[in-house]
């Protein structure tokens, strides 16, 4: 018996969604295929409440929230996840903090205690606060010799100057040595909640389990006064290509990022973008970016375009690793492609490719547990309604060549570009 | 759901798994061959990672140009990858289009062009590729403590060759290579999915029974000796972080000693997952972790090995506190290793490394790309059985199997130490 496309894509007819009278929304759907089951979700506690001098407390507080609970160490905590072969992380965004996990079927109840404990009640002891200090400044200091890493901050801080965006949300070594407990035990108390959050259970649980065992662990969770996020500021149009090196002395390969500001994800333009990125730098071995740069001309392993589509503006940009010596080169290629995006657009055998390729690979993104809880995710983030990935086909298939080039023009300006280096 | 299983050989000596999973319209297709770094000698260094990639590079039938695009028009997912060992290929298809990845590696199994100037502009990429690897300090250290640790073995060189073999290999040694290599009776065909296992076994003979079996491909791997006495090297480059990597001797996959290993790795230093695609776990409460990073000695360490056709390496790897020596880290690491050479570990300890087992197992058998992937690559170090009864040989391993391989290979005077030592902005 075969399987049919549209049945297994998820749908109305079988996401359970529910919201908790305490604000937490569950969406949960099952899959008896293999025993396991894997959690994912989001709250309102990302960076853009960082101050400036503190730059990396959201990510700090995020990854510090399992070193201790009122009722469990460190050492505890672990203990019970590992020897079950549970995984649960928590990590911090610029909007929103999140938490994934996975365990077996029938340690759900566990991890979802864990998850609950971490959230409610952590208690940042000041012994796991240092040594997880001296953890984070090594991993700065690798970042500081990571060339890819670095080409992408100097990207962010020339397009998003002056604007949230331009942080670095693991911050700088400066700003975390400032960091004290009485910073992550306030900024848990005033940002950490149950308002906003959404939790995405995937797995060989029945959907009405999944939600009663959500309710036990979280049902209860009530904060007064969870402060509501800054608003974002306008970003400011870039007004001329500005083009910025970062040196890494001792380097054999330099990364290069070249880009400009791209729509959000609510945008009614975010569809023909991402099909026109597709062209741009990912189709086959990644788009027309890839057959200038690594085909045709040799000059790179990887070269490719990527799209980052959030709450608020987001970035489209060009990144590639080159040798030292032919940076320019690359840079003038990767220019050259962006004009002839601009100027000519794309053709329909290019469109239709990468419609079908979107249509085709959609299931293969939602194979696995954890892509269909990012799907679920996707869906409660971006408001995009339970029936999005049933629509979806309809969605790319509407997309025409006159769309594509209208986005490209709106947002790619080759004389307005944001060019990053990293390397020797 | 019954996932039935079917597994022949082809007259031209093609091994051929199949089995059925109907959870989505998904099928994978893996082609493997036995060829990688482990068939390579001094000069043609990385020759099997560079034929990989200039499968890429097109056919008669599939040009280039036609090549690259074909797949992902369709919807699919494909890559390759070349290892100590194998090299493989896979498609992951919406399930009705399949047919388009067989008749590719069907026809790149004999066909592929090799022209001159795709070699040219290949060797450019590769040597990027290589240098995009030199930009990490892990990578230099491994490169060299794993050219320490073997001298006659091909497993001294890293998988992606030499730059100086990088810069002077020729289109013939690559055609001869893939010439040698990729013939059917070396190669092995797992596709699981949503499929018929007759009309797919019948369309498989169809496409590859035609090409005619080769000669068995020449082996020129050397038994490593015993090594005797520890080794320590230092590598210097930029940054301020220091590394070391300590790498012992371990045994062959099919050798029975590997299980009993896999469950003093977990102790020791977390599990390992051997599917290379579906994570693995934290391992803050591992031995190694409590005695490392806990005490402040590294910021992080792992613990891992390979599945192997010849013996290779065990590494542990620690990033060391900024505030301490790579002395005093790899003297606690001793201490550790001391403990397990001689106190038995406890039941419990081994019944938690087999659970930790089953659950990777779990998250490994989610999606139909990680079960193609493991009915072809068991085979390429042991046969599928071995995949089929790994939980069951980590429930027979008793605490006295743990200390005698303990004894066995996690002895100071066979291992490799490798510091990677900063220069904190001084010049080379």
């Amino acid at each position: 018996m075969m399987a049919k496309n549209n049945s297994t894509l998820p749908g109305p007819n079988d996401i359970y969604r529910e919201a908790l009278p305490n604000g937490i929304t569950v969406l949960t759907r099952s899959n008896f295929n293999s025993p396991s089951v894997v959690i994912g979700g989001f709250f309102d506690a990302g960076s853009l409440f960082d101050p400036d001098a503190k730059l990396g407390l959201a990510d700090f507080a995020a990854s510090a929230l399992m070193r201790g609970t009122k009722k469990r160490t460190f050492d505890k905590i672990y203990n019970e996840l590992e020897s079950t072969g549970a995984s649960l992380g928590f990590s911090s965004g610029v909007h929103k903090s999140g938490f994934n996990g996975r365990s077996l079927a029938e340690d759900l109840p566990l991890l979802l205690n864990l998850l609950a404990e971490s959230l409610m009640t952590p208690t940042f002891p000041k012994t796991e606060i240092e040594k997880m200090r001296a953890q984070f400044l090594t991993g700065l200091a690798i970042r500081a010799q990571d060339t890819s890493d670095m080409a992408s901050m100097v990207f962010d801080e020339i397009l998003f100057k002056d604007h949230p965006y331009s942080r670095a949300e693991d911050g700088h070594p400066e700003t975390v040595k400032r960091i004290t407990q009485s910073d992550l035990v306030k900024f848990h108390r005033d940002h950490f909640g149950s308002r906003g959050m959404v939790i995405a259970i995937v797995g060989a649980v029945k959907s009405e389990e999944a939600v009663r065992q959500v309710k036990r662990a979280l049902g209860a969770w009530q904060v007064k006064g969870q402060k509501e996020a800054p608003a974002l500021p306008p970003l400011k149009p870039m007004k001329k290509t500005v083009n910025r090196h970062h040196q890494i002395a001792g380097k054999s390969q330099s990364d290069l990022v070249i880009g400009t500001t791209g729509p959000m994800r609510k945008d009614a333009d975010f569809m023909p973008a991402m099909l026109g990125n597709n062209i741009l730098g990912q189709f086959g071995l990644m788009g027309r970016i890839g057959d200038a740069v690594r085909e045709k001309a040799g000059l790179a392993y990887y070269a490719g375009s990527s799209l980052s589509a959030g709450i608020g503006p987001g970035s489209w940009e060009v990144s590639a690793g080159v040798n030292p010596a032919n940076v320019n080169k690359a840079t003038d290629l990767i220019i050259s492609e962006l004009k002839r995006f601009v100027d000519d657009g794309v053709t329909a055998d290019e469109l239709a490719d990468s419609q079908t390729n979107f249509i085709g690979r959609l299931p293969l993104s939602l194979e696995s547990n954890g892509g269909v809880a990012n799907a679920l995710l996707n869906i409660e983030r971006h408001d995009l309604g339970l029936d999005y990935y049933h629509r979806y086909e309809g969605l790319v298939r509407e997309v025409v060549r006159e769309d594509v080039l209208r986005v490209a023009r709106r947002f790619i300006d080759p004389n307005k570009l944001a060019i990053a280096s990293a390397g020797a | 759901m019954t996932n039935s299983l079917t597994e022949t050989t082809l007259s031209n000596g093609l091994k051929v798994f199949l089995k059925e999973i109907h959870t989505a319209p998904i099928i994978s297709s893996w082609l493997w061959y036995r060829v990688g770094s482990r068939d390579e000698v001094q000069g043609k260094t990385g020759i099997s990672h560079w034929v990989e990639h200039m499968q890429f590079k097109g056919t008669p039938q599939f040009p280039a140009n036609i090549l690259d695009k074909a797949i992902s028009r369709e919807g699919g997912a494909w890559n390759a990858m070349t290892y100590l060992d194998w090299t493989a290929y896979f498609e992951t298809m919406p399930a009705d289009k399949i047919d388009l990845a067989l008749r590719l590696e069907a026809d790149r199994m004999t066909n592929s062009q090799f022209d001159p100037e795709e070699v040219a502009s290949e060797r450019t990429v590769i040597i990027s590729e290589r240098e995009g690897s030199e930009n990490e300090p892990l990578f230099q250290l491994g490169e060299a403590v794993q050219q320490t640790a073997f001298r006659v073995h091909p497993y001294h060189h890293e998988v992606i060759g030499d730059m100086a073999d990088l810069r002077t290999m020729t289109r013939d040694n690559l055609y001869n290579h893939y010439r040698e290599f990729y013939v059917p009776n070396n190669a092995v065909m797992a596709v699981s999915g949503d499929f018929e296992t007759d009309k797919m076994l019948a369309r498989i003979r169809e496409l590859f029974e035609p090409i005619p079996a080769g000669k068995e491909p020449a082996r020129v791997a050397r038994g490593e000796l015993p090594q005797n006495g520890e080794v320590r090297l230092t590598v210097e480059g930029p940054g301020s972080t220091s590394y070391v990597q300590a790498c012992y001797h371990f045994p062959a996959a099919s050798h029975p000693d590997f299980f009993p290993l896999s469950v003093l790795d977990s102790l020791l230093a977390g599990p390992s997952n051997l599917n290379m695609f579906s994570g693995g776990i934290s391992n803050k409460t591992s031995r190694l972790y409590r005695a490392l990073v806990d005490k402040e000695l590294a910021v992080s360490v792992h613990g891992g090995a390979q599945a192997t056709i010849d013996p290779f390496l065990y590494g542990i790897t620690m990033t060391i506190h900024p505030k301490r020596k790579p002395e005093e880290a790899l003297a606690a690491l001793d201490k550790q290793l001391q403990k397990v050479r001689e106190e038995k570990v406890s039941k419990e300890e081994i019944a938690r490394a087999i659970k930790q087992a089953r659950a990777l197992f779990a998250y490994g058998s989610e999606n139909i790309t990680n079960q193609s992937f493991w009915l072809g690559y068991a085979e390429m170090f042991a046969r599928y059985e071995w995949f089929q009864t790994y939980l069951d040989k980590l429930a027979k391993v008793t605490a006295k199997d743990i200390q005698r391989v303990a004894n066995e290979y996690f002895k100071p005077q066979s291992r490799v130490v490798g510091t990677y030592v900063p220069l904190n902005g001084k010049a080379k």
